[in-house]
């Protein structure tokens, strides 16, 4: 698990990220950490996902790149914040950990988990669904340069595969 | 809700709007709420350094908050309506959280929505967005309803320690369209050209 968060993490590095907006998932636990210590970095924790689209608008008027970090639900409440994007052509980077669809126990997951790349796509955003984990830092890579150097807005989409199933049972 | 009250408040927007920006720091970005104080924010000048929104209603804040943390030596400040900052109140929260210094966000509290038909928002009943703004740990919340306590509070809307928030009671008017460009992709590169010379992708 920790080894593809590194992965992660160097690419948005490299990208001179520095806005890293987020609602917590369990999935990215170890990347908030990771970016939360990193000095570059500025973490902004959010009420709500669609506040990370309106603020990552900001952050590039004022000369800087960020990353929205989200679950799938987030998604479903970005819809009508991604006409903002799309209308000014800001770049977006979202990097959104999947629920509903790998052997969820909850199905309360599953309507916004089954639908979220097709959302995605239906918002005209490029997406890039990892299902092995050794996968993740080149699928970040190829879609932090099509966001930055675009602009163009892009979702890796990081299955619950990797994540793993959750339980109320641990 | 009482939907007379605010015929009857002395301040007016564009007035409010053109004392703000009269004085304007040349420095300083604004991000302005779609809807009428878009309008207001042009009808003051339409200016490269203005981010006019025409959507993304309940983003204004969070749009400011990003750039604020992108430009801490610059003052930023968000000029939006009640009905677009309660679309959006729980991005106060993430503002108090960052507690950005050079961060002000003033609304424009007509107690309607202007754009839809002057129906009532919730401040036209008992909400009040200065204590939620307080409520969310802004330590510099003021109501504002007439010109003088407008002109007292001008240098702290301008140069005050943010982040702050300032409510300011207008008067509910149907006044003329001044719009800005309507192009979003124009808007961002004016703005960014501005601010960082010609090549607005770096």
């Amino acid at each position: 698990m920790t080894l593809w968060t590194n992965d992660i993490f160097q690419v948005l590095v490299n990208h001179q990220v520095r806005q890293v907006a987020y609602v917590p998932d369990a999935g990215h636990t170890h990347l908030i950490n990771r970016c939360g210590q990193y000095s570059e970095m500025v973490s902004v924790p959010l009420t709500t996902e669609e506040e990370g689209i309106a603020l990552l608008a900001g952050a590039w008027l004022g000369g800087d790149r960020g990353v929205l970090l989200m679950q799938s639900s987030g998604v479903g409440n970005c819809l009508n914040m991604f006409s903002l994007t799309r209308t000014c052509r800001m770049p977006l980077l979202m990097l959104v950990t999947m629920r509903g669809e790998w052997g969820e126990f909850n199905p309360w997951q599953v309507p916004m988990g089954q639908n979220t790349e097709k959302l995605l796509k239906a918002a005209d955003i490029l997406t890039f669904h990892v299902d092995e984990s050794n996968r993740l830092g080149e699928a970040t890579e190829a879609a932090a340069r099509m966001v930055f150097e675009g602009p163009a807005a892009a979702a890796v989409l990081i299955s619950q595969r990797i994540l793993g199933t959750k339980t109320f049972m641990e | 809700m009482d939907l007379d009250r605010s015929n009857h408040y002395s301040l007016r927007r564009r007035e409010v709007v053109k004392m703000l920006l009269d004085q304007r720091d040349s420095g300083m970005l604004i991000v302005a709420g779609l809807g009428a104080p878009t309008w207001d924010v042009t009808a003051a000048g339409d200016e490269p350094l203005n981010f006019p929104l025409w959507g993304a209603m309940g983003g204004a804040v969070s749009i400011g908050l990003g750039l604020a943390i992108a430009q801490p030596t610059r003052r930023i400040l968000v000029i939006t309506g009640d009905g677009e900052m309660l679309m959006g109140l729980g991005s106060l929260a993430t503002v108090s959280i960052q507690s950005p210094s050079n961060l002000a966000i003033l609304v424009l509290d007509n107690e309607r929505y202007g754009e839809t038909g002057m129906q009532a928002t919730h401040t036209a009943g008992n909400v009040d967005l200065a204590a939620v703004a307080r409520a969310t740990g802004f330590s510099e919340c003021h109501n504002i309803a007439d010109k003088k306590r407008l002109r007292s509070l001008l240098p702290q809307i301008q140069n005050g320690e943010g982040p702050l928030f300032f409510n300011v009671k207008v008067r509910a008017e149907n006044l003329p369209l001044v719009l800005p460009p309507k192009d979003g992709a124009f808007l961002k590169d004016r703005f960014r050209v501005a601010l960082f010379g010609s090549d607005p992708v770096r």
